[in-house]
């Protein structure tokens, strides 16, 4: 984990004076609230439907046990006892008053933790693959260079207005599991020539009201060119992007109105004209960063496993654990652990106080003290010895945690939603919930297999509908909640943007809707097909005709 | 239409409505109707006077059913915010 020095630690105690001193003039109207939105927005802080919400930032979904009992502290204390796991890896508070801010915000800086960037024109918190540092697929830890996008881009005064957000994603792994072709740039850790290792460049992806897969933007850049070439990127876009147009402002709009051609030839010109600026970082820098990211140091231990086996056949829950939530790791003796905050009756990826305190002592006594939160809303254990697995599983299980079904149907994204989102048109959560009871039946939700479902309540997507192998977007149909319908999308290596089905529907039909799509996938699919690949080679048509029959 | 005046409360975000003695409550039942424009502006200009006091922000005005005497929201996004709550069950109340 990075570990701040006394530089970061006085930056962010003179930034949360600087914020406490705007919410006191704030308060005693010598500020509008035209002249505060913007700064509170680059504290992370929104106004919503029933209250301030703070998005706190999670750098690349990295937290210490410490760091998550000051949430739950946070959530207990300022807050309604809850917090929210985003799908940019960050924790969300609902019931926050604005008076209190200041005060939580100093809470946060005691475990160097803040909320700048996490909204605002500017570059948001970097996310990453959550099994960084334990991947069994794992080419570099991506966690060494988006910590240095980080710092880099942290009050970068070149990049703090920009025409619109804008979203990196790193992964360092074969798989892609940080979704990185649904960013503004996302990045891809790849091996080079003669046994190097540097970076494919991905642009313009993103999700929204209008929905593009990033391109290939530079086949291999070396890792001393990194931040002059990402420089270049933005300082084009932040050129040349529309500021004239919320809607036609983010990066993806810009590279798809000039082609990927144009923009690089733009890119490359300007990143010849700068790259001698000493924007590069010196590699003794790279070589401090990424002394900050040293494997850890995992002693041998060997699984029983006849016990293990005795356990798996004796508990029907446990072996269903096993197989949904214990991940392999680069360490044969160890597992990467997924704790799913999906299950009846919980709106996804809500977690209480008590719950994370009991997640940040398990991770204490088993993980290392480390817990990844992933962009799907769920909380990860990056390194457990195998031998643990049991008396992990108990523990948990005692907190009621324990639900196996990651990459199931029950695993659905879902937004805030009207529920208390100030954007939203429909409501996403009680659609997650009532989905999540009619697929309650987890050899029910087995049997269907890797699925993954998102619910969005607006078009902004936050919800990643786009991208879900079923996504769902709740519309305002005269003054109704209605629900579209996608299938085929993936946030995955082979990313792709769902296709709308058809009409939507009303809230009370969705239920029926995605039963009747599972079923026919079940009646279409071939031996060991996914959902996924049996819609990409049968294609729409059958789910339509089962859905709409010849309406 | 009748109508209300409705905001989030500055200090914490609450939502709130213009009572008919000027302040600003929680209680949607409790709210100062306005029955055509002429009184709606007025209600908007004691709420311009409120924003300006840093009491409120974000105030609007919101179409209000009367069926029952009191004001009741219409739209699903006023019922929420009238609620105060969500419409579902928080993780840490009872399931």
């Amino acid at each position: 984990m990075y570990r701040y020095d006394e530089f970061d630690r006085t930056f962010l105690i003179d930034r949360n004076r600087e914020f406490r001193n705007q919410v006191e003039r704030r308060l005693k109207g010598e500020l509008t609230e035209d002249q505060f939105k913007p700064l509170r927005l680059m504290n992370g802080l929104y106004l919503q439907l029933h209250a301030y919400m703070l998005r706190v930032a999670i750098p690349y979904g990295a937290l210490t046990a410490r760091q998550l009992r000051q949430l739950a502290m946070i959530a207990r204390r300022w807050d309604k006892g809850f917090g929210h796991w985003t799908t940019r890896q960050n924790i969300q508070f609902n019931w926050i008053k604005l008076v209190d801010v200041p005060d939580i915000l100093e809470a946060l800086a005691e475990v160097d933790m803040h909320a700048i960037q996490t909204s605002g024109n500017c570059i948001r918190n970097v996310t990453a693959d959550p099994y960084a540092g334990a991947a069994a697929d794992e080419v570099e830890d991506p966690r060494i260079w988006a910590e240095i996008l980080r710092q880099w881009s942290t009050n970068h005064p070149e990049f703090t207005f920009l025409p619109r957000k804008f979203k990196f994603a790193i992964t360092g792994a074969l798989e892609d599991r940080a979704a990185i072709a649904f960013h503004d740039i996302g990045i891809r850790i790849v091996g080079g020539p003669n046994g190097t290792v540097g970076f494919k460049i991905f642009v313009g992806g993103g999700q929204g009201r209008t929905p593009y897969v990033a391109q290939e933007m530079k086949a291999f850049l070396k890792p001393e060119e990194l931040l002059s070439y990402l420089e270049a990127m933005l300082r084009v876009y932040n050129l040349h992007g529309r500021r004239d147009n919320l809607y036609k402002a983010r990066i993806k709009i810009l590279v798809n109105a000039i082609g990927i051609d144009a923009y690089r030839a733009q890119v490359e010109e300007e990143w010849e004209r700068t790259r001698q600026e000493d924007i590069d970082l010196p590699a003794e820098e790279v070589a401090r960063i990424r002394s900050h990211f040293t494997p850890p140091d995992l002693e041998a231990r060997p699984l029983d496993a006849a016990a293990f086996a005795k356990r798996r056949a004796e508990d029907a829950g446990f072996d269903r654990w096993v197989r949904r939530n214990v991940i392999g790791h680069k360490n044969p003796d160890y597992a990467i652990v997924s704790i799913a905050f999906k299950e009846p009756g919980r709106p996804p990826g809500d977690a209480s106080a008590e719950e994370m305190e009991r997640v940040a002592d398990a991770a204490d006594r088993f993980s290392r003290s480390e817990l990844r939160i992933t962009y799907t809303q769920n909380v990860i254990l990056p390194h457990v010895a195998r031998a643990d697995l049991i008396a992990l599983y108990d523990e948990l299980k005692e907190a009621g945690l324990v639900a196996g079904n990651t990459d199931l149907i029950t695993d659905i994204i879902a937004c805030p939603g009207l529920d208390y989102c100030n954007l939203a048109n429909a409501r996403s959560i009680p659609i997650a919930e009532a989905i999540t009871d009619r697929f309650a039946d987890p050899e029910r939700a087995e049997q269907v297999g890797d699925l993954r479902l998102n619910i969005s309540g607006c078009i902004n997507a936050c919800g990643h509908h786009h991208a879900g192998h079923i996504g769902i977007l709740g519309v305002d149909k005269k003054g109704t909640e209605h629900y579209q319908i996608t299938l085929g999308g993936s946030p995955d290596n082979d990313a792709s943007v769902g296709d709308i089905l058809g009409p939507s529907f009303p809230a009370e039909g969705v239920p029926d809707a995605i039963d009747t799509i599972i079923d026919t996938y079940l009646a279409q699919r071939n031996d060991g097909e996914t959902f996924l690949a049996t819609y990409r080679r049968i294609g729409a048509t059958p789910f339509k005709e089962t859905l709409y029959g010849t309406r | 239409m009748p109508s209300v005046m409705t905001a989030n409360r500055l200090q914490d975000g609450a939502v709130v409505y213009l009572s008919d003695n000027e302040n600003w409550i929680t209680e949607l039942a409790s709210a100062r109707v306005a029955e055509d424009g002429t009184q709606l502006e007025i209600l908007q200009k004691i709420a311009a006077e409120a924003t300006g006091k840093q009491i409120i922000i974000g105030a609007y005005p919101m179409d209000v059913d009367l069926t029952t005497g009191a004001p009741a929201a219409k739209s699903v996004r006023e019922k929420i915010r009238a609620a105060r709550r969500p419409t579902i069950a928080a993780v840490n109340e009872a399931r």
